[in-house]
């Protein structure tokens, strides 16, 4: 992430005035327009953040009330099946920095493989998790008033399943935008639009998925692993 | 008018009469198809206008319900139905978009010498949202309605109430996403488009407002999102977060709801502060007084207010301690906003003051801000509040903050800022006149209500017990004043587009860049981008003082 805004900054045609290549009429220049579209992605992405901070609230306020039942509850998801996607969804990172790399150097080929590469990640993910939810919804062990998996020795098991539906849900539809997303850059891309001078769209798709891997790196964790 | 401050070639617009902004293109469709933020700013105008009449009828109906005991006109169900629709359109569809998105959209690109907001579709997909979410809410009017006031409180909301909670949480969560965009719009613009010559100390104080207004719109309304969609989970899917007999917890929703809505009181008094920091000083022809003082107090207000949401909830059941705390520090975010009330008395002192009708308003938003603002000492103070929560002192008190305070100054900046967006003038006599009845009925209904509350009256009740009835009657006659003051502005408004007077660039002798460009102004703004070399309200160095 950080390597591509550096290098952003040394081969953006900096300095001098660029030639009018998809820059609105209220800019002086496309590097000012790239700079505010870059400001943008990233106050995007702090809203993002404040969005899944609510989820965590109520995670850590019901993980301290009802400990032993979000002990007891997280020993009924399949951690393996979630280090799979962890590392599925960190491999796409790679390959979505990849992506925006060779946006920036010109690579069409390149870049539409690293796309192509990225939402095969993302549709492995969802196809994980669509094993696992229906497992649990087979198990009974479903969010509050719908929980009734029966052997439970602590009280408030339904409440982990709350938690952890709204928060894997909400993070699942940021996957389906993703890909939404990607396939939407992916197009563009195949078009050849793309290049070291114009790569905006590409690079904030990566950050937003990039947040998308991020989110789900405190996720898995917290979930899967301590419960 | 002397023009000592621009360079020559801004000064070389044609005058008023030729091409603008609102005849370069013709046609309904050029208009929803419009990226450019004035055209956009009068959609919002027109919008929040229309949803201000509406949350404004309900209101009258409320008081006429009120005049006696018992039921005159609605029952309690209605009454429930009638003062929810009446929080509900006021806060969500008029207050919190009116002075951002209508005069925001309008001034800050232009008074940065911008010819646009940073991204300007994204300015269009705010209004389509708007619009959106508002058919979502107002949706209610025509299915069940709603009667969980516009908190909607848990478990009432989810566990009781069978009104169209969903379609209206749903919509204000969409109203928030147009919201956010805007902020997000407004900070990148002040960021990235100022024109040469324009620093930070530069910036009128109607951005340094807009701008910290912003940064809230961002921060709070995300989590406003989070809350209503698990309010809308409970309600089809039992998620059970806010569900006690699951675990979940009500009070849990208090904190989250609390957390966006107490910013978005700050979202919506904000603004008004930034419209009469440029009022007071134009109509005073004077310099600002404390510049800084003014613009950093508007960004600690937005910081502080983060940290208050806890004094909604002093009867909630949270813990002393944490009481003590949110009291604290209620306390400690109104010095801010008293910073600001002495610096704009300030800028008075000896200033050659023009009483336009803009002047009118802003003083009354003095007045009025100033006893909203005192009153909500009283609320938080801990053991003030035991008896004074849940009564009509509360209503007053914000109401005096939101109406007195926002609205007051939204109307002040509609009456300044008129001539420009419209290139016409209006009747000042008139608009004075509105003034005037606007403050004589607003303190008749809402000032009645501090004794009200203070006597014991609770608020959200249709009937009430006979010893209220004197007070009750003269706040129900004031709302009529108040309504009829309304009116006659906003007549006093339309009728100037049909008869006024052709608006010259710069009416008032003001020095912010937004009086350089005609009225009403090109599309790009202005014909080159200026170059600025003096602050916005630099009146005591030129001759015209």
């Amino acid at each position: 992430m950080s390597s591509a805004t550096a290098l952003s900054a040394e081969q953006a045609p900096s300095g001098e005035r660029s030639p009018d290549f998809h820059v609105g009429h209220h800019w002086d220049s496309a590097d000012s327009q790239f700079e505010a579209g870059r400001m943008g992605v990233w106050l995007f992405l702090v809203t993002e953040i404040l969005f899944f901070g609510g989820l965590f609230c109520a995670f850590f306020v019901f993980r301290s009330w009802y400990f032993d039942s979000f002990v007891e509850a997280h020993s009924h998801l399949d951690w393996h099946m979630g280090a799979v996607n962890t590392v599925v969804l960190i491999f796409s990172s790679l390959t979505m920095a990849l992506a925006v790399r060779s946006a920036q150097t010109n690579n069409k080929a390149r870049t539409v493989q690293m796309l192509v590469v990225t939402l095969v990640c993302a549709a492995i993910f969802l196809v994980v998790k669509y094993f696992e939810y229906s497992h649990k919804i087979h198990d009974g062990l479903l969010p509050g008033g719908l929980f009734h998996a029966t052997g439970f020795v602590t009280d408030h098991p339904q409440m982990f399943f709350s938690v952890y539906f709204m928060m894997t849900g909400v993070h699942g539809l940021h996957v389906v935008i993703g890909m939404g997303l990607m396939l939407w850059i992916l197009i563009r891309a195949n078009r050849g639009e793309f290049s070291q001078r114009y790569y905006a769209p590409v690079e904030g798709v990566g950050l937003y998925w990039h947040l998308v891997d991020l989110v789900w790196i405190y996720l898995f964790p917290l979930l899967y692993l301590v419960g | 008018m002397s023009r000592s401050i621009t360079a020559e070639e801004v000064s070389q617009i044609p005058q008023s009469g030729g091409t603008n902004y609102i005849n370069a293109e013709q046609g309904v469709w050029s208009w929803l198809t419009t990226v450019d933020h004035k055209r956009i700013a009068l959609m919002y105008l027109v919008s929040t206008l229309i949803a201000f009449l509406m949350g404004g009828f309900f209101a009258l109906l409320l008081r006429f319900e009120l005049l006696h005991p018992g039921k005159d006109l609605l029952d309690a169900k209605g009454y429930n139905q009638a003062f929810t629709l009446h929080g509900a359109v006021m806060v969500f569809l008029f207050v919190i978009p009116s002075t951002p998105a209508v005069l925001g959209n309008f001034l800050l690109p232009i008074m940065l010498g911008a010819k646009d907001v940073a991204f300007p579709k994204l300015n269009l997909l705010s209004l389509y949202l708007y619009w959106t979410g508002a058919l979502f809410t107002l949706s209610s009017l025509v299915t069940s309605g709603l009667d969980t006031g516009w908190t909607f409180y848990v478990p009432f909301s989810t566990a009781v109430s069978d009104t169209s909670v969903i379609a209206v949480t749903f919509g204000v969560f969409i109203l928030g996403f147009s919201s956010i965009l805007t902020g997000l719009n407004f900070i990148v613009t002040v960021h990235k488009l100022r024109a040469p010559g324009i620093t930070w100390y530069r910036l009128p104080l109607f951005c340094w407002g807009i701008y910290a207004t912003s940064l809230v719109q961002v921060l709070a309304t995300p989590v406003l999102a989070i809350t209503l969609l698990l309010l809308i989970f409970e309600k089809v899917a039992q998620i059970g977060i806010f569900n006690p007999k699951l675990g979940g917890d009500p009070v849990l929703y208090q904190h989250f709801f609390w957390f966006y809505s107490h910013p978005a009181v700050y979202i919506m008094i904000l603004p008004g502060m930034a419209i009469i920091s440029d009022v007071i000083a134009v109509h005073s022809h004077r310099r600002i007084f404390g510049y800084k003082a003014i613009a950093f107090s508007s960004v600690a207000i937005a910081l502080i207010g983060f940290l208050v949401w806890g004094h909604h909830m002093f009867t909630s059941g949270q813990s002393e301690l944490a009481s003590a705390i949110f009291s604290f520090l209620t306390f400690f975010v109104a010095i801010p906003s008293g910073i600001k009330v002495f610096n704009w008395t300030s800028t008075m002192w000896r200033g050659s003051i023009a009483w336009n009708t803009p002047m009118f308003y802003g003083m009354s938003f003095l007045f009025l801000f100033t006893i909203g603002g005192l009153t909500g000492l009283f609320l938080g103070t801990l053991n003030v509040d035991l008896h004074l929560h849940d009564t009509y002192f509360v209503v007053a008190h914000f109401h005096y903050v939101m109406m007195g305070g926002s609205v007051i100054a939204f109307l002040a900046g509609l009456f300044h800022w008129w001539p420009k967006m419209t290139g016409r003038m209006y009747n000042d006599s008139l608009g004075k006149l509105s003034c005037v009845i606007v403050f004589i009925g607003f303190n008749m209904t809402f000032f009645t209500q501090f004794f009200l509350g203070s006597r014991g009256m609770p608020r959200r009740y249709y009937t009430y017990l006979d010893q209220f009835q004197p007070l009750h009657a003269f706040s129900t006659y004031g709302s009529w004043v108040l309504g009829l003051g309304l009116i006659l502005g906003l007549v006093t408004l339309l009728a100037s587009l049909k008869s006024g007077a052709r608006a010259p660039s710069n009416p008032w002798g003001a020095k912010s860049l937004e009086w350089e460009t005609q009225s009403p102004p090109i599309t790009e703004n202005f014909k080159r981008t200026p170059l600025v070399t003096h602050g916005p309200y630099d009146y005591d160095t030129t001759e015209d003082k």
